[in-house]
């Protein structure tokens, strides 16, 4: 098995309310999995499982060993109160040689603030610090949680193309959680829609397609996203697969446990979603 | 020369400047302010225990401030209250019970009011013994952890996903300030002891700009507002505490002041 990080039929319930149920999910090598779903659907506790922060009430996750993981958090919010600069913040806790900091800096467009306190810097600049600081190990698999949330529409965008870049120079895994819907289905990265279950997985305008989906997200926004799909299909018919691991032809792919999940799926078809 | 227990005021307050500032730089970051606050009014449970039992009073002190800080984290995790109604309940309820313990001592035993504010006449050489070996401990564990310590307090996820215990990480701020409450009250009182953590690491910051360079400056300021204090509480027969306290916060005014209008004399350039 070459899985990095995995989830084995997790469930996890809190207060009396199940916010997981029977989830499994696997990272592998060169991987870019986003999940998506709406509001309260798990996907943070998901991803906190899958770090170890928050010890699931059912199943198992399994980390490779000595598995380097990268993270980047929703926001930092950088307090006025603690005076740190960049530079100092990228290495705190870390050992890393100062060529070591410049390039990784380049990398991610922070080298003109890295003598900046960390509290005047912008949210965009913030995020790209935070990514900045999980890319210095060197890590084989970097988990984002909502990275690009507290950002405008062209930050986000600026920042996921970054995220491309990352992802195709150095063949590193991405596990993320996104709430940027309109962003990740025009993309061609594998997409997880989870709420409390594993609705469906695969490529974006199979994943758009699926009833679960529309019952999820409403028939407009997944007739949207097929339609972002669709041209995007278009327009990128002919560099599909530059930079990107996966070949198209897999589309609607299921994973570990899937098919449990998808029978409970259709039996909660009809009930209202949030 | 000194009299010798100006030496032993001197000697405490030397003491408690150098772990209170670095200390307190958690205290302004974590705004735990409250916290300290709550857990020194605590401590008079502690004192009454100590002269009832005949126990050490920087040891019963550190028993009961250990015991309210790990029972705020337990009513903490329970998610039924917010924790400055909690620290409400604990401080006054552990002050009240202080107060009726010690109404049961008679007065000529107790002098009240010199742990309310501090009394350097009552620094004894055992006193010193308490400040410098809990000192060590504080320093030793602040400068093993720093790292780690700052960094949960930018960013707690960040740090559990890089291997920081974050519940560990927290229980260790609040036995750090634990002791430092237990070795501060001879010199300023119980009143006054979370000033000494907050007001040099707030001047502190004004200073610097990286959070090693706080640490030091509020132990540099916290020495300078012990000197100023006990020199002064001799001079006009004033309790030490509120000396002490009043030097930091003209230091604090000054400094404010002086980096106040170098900016704004450096925006008008």
């Amino acid at each position: 098995m070459t899985d990095l990080l995995s989830a084995r039929h997790i469930g996890v319930v809190r207060e009396g309310r199940s916010i997981l149920t029977d989830v499994s999910l696997s990272v592998g090598k060169s991987d870019f999995i986003t999940i998506i779903g709406p509001n309260g659907a798990g996907k943070s506790m998901l991803l906190k499982c899958m770090m170890g922060f928050y010890r699931p009430d059912e199943g198992e996750i399994i980390r490779r060993k000595g598995l380097k993981i990268g993270y980047v958090p929703q926001q930092l919010v950088a307090d006025h109160t603690i005076p740190i600069l960049t530079r100092r913040f990228l290495t705190l806790r870390k050992k890393a040689s100062k060529s070591a900091v410049a390039e990784v800096a380049g990398e991610t467009a922070i080298t003109d603030i890295l003598d900046k306190p960390l509290h005047v810097l912008s949210g965009g600049e913030l995020q790209r610090v935070l990514l900045a600081r999980a890319l210095l190990d060197d890590p084989e698999l970097l988990v984002l949680d909502e990275p690009a949330q507290n950002l405008d529409v062209t930050g986000q965008l600026a920042f996921y193309k970054l995220l491309d870049r990352i992802y195709a120079d150095r063949k590193v895994s991405i596990l993320m959680v996104s709430h940027d819907l309109h962003l990740v289905m025009s993309s061609t990265r594998e997409v997880v829609c989870l709420y409390h279950h594993v609705c469906c997985s695969g490529k974006p305008h199979m994943v758009a397609r699926d009833p679960e989906f529309i019952s999820l997200f409403g028939e407009d926004m997944a007739r949207l996203m097929a339609v972002y799909n669709h041209s995007h299909d278009h327009n990128h018919t002919h560099d599909h697969n530059l930079g990107d691991g996966h070949s198209d032809s897999d589309g609607h792919s299921h994973d570990h446990g899937h098919d449990q999940s998808h029978g409970h799926a259709h039996n909660s078809a009809g009930e209202p979603h949030a | 020369m000194l009299d010798e227990f100006v030496l032993r005021a001197l000697a405490a307050g030397i003491g408690v400047a150098l772990i209170a500032g670095p200390l307190g730089c958690f205290v302004v970051w974590r705004r735990m302010a409250y916290f300290g606050d709550s857990l020194a009014h605590s401590a008079l449970l502690g004192i009454a225990l100590g002269l009832l039992y005949g126990l050490n009073i920087n040891l019963a002190t550190i028993i009961i401030c250990a015991t309210f800080a790990m029972l705020l984290v337990w009513m903490q995790q329970r998610r039924v209250l917010a924790t400055d109604t909690l620290l409400g309940i604990l401080a006054h309820a552990a002050l009240s019970i202080g107060m009726v313990a010690l109404s049961f001592l008679d007065n000529a035993r107790f002098d009240l009011y010199s742990y309310l504010f501090g009394d350097i006449l009552t620094v004894r050489i055992s006193d010193l013994y308490w400040i410098y070996g809990g000192g060590v401990i504080v320093i030793a564990l602040l400068v093993f952890n720093w790292s780690s310590l700052t960094l949960m307090t930018i960013h707690e996820d960040l740090a559990r996903a890089e291997g920081v215990n974050s519940v560990w990480s927290n229980i260790l701020l609040m036995l750090l300030m634990t002791i430092v409450v237990a070795v501060s009250i001879r010199i300023v009182g119980i009143l006054l002891i979370t000033s000494m953590l907050i007001i040099p690491a707030a001047t502190a910051r004004q200073l610097v700009t990286s959070p090693e360079g706080m640490a030091i400056w509020a132990a540099i300021l916290g020495l300078l507002a012990v000197f100023g204090g006990i020199f002064g509480s001799i001079e006009f027969d004033t309790p030490s505490g509120p000396s002490i306290v009043t030097t930091a916060a003209a230091l604090f005014a000054l400094v404010s002041l002086v980096v106040a209008t170098r900016r704004s004399s450096a925006a008008i350039k």
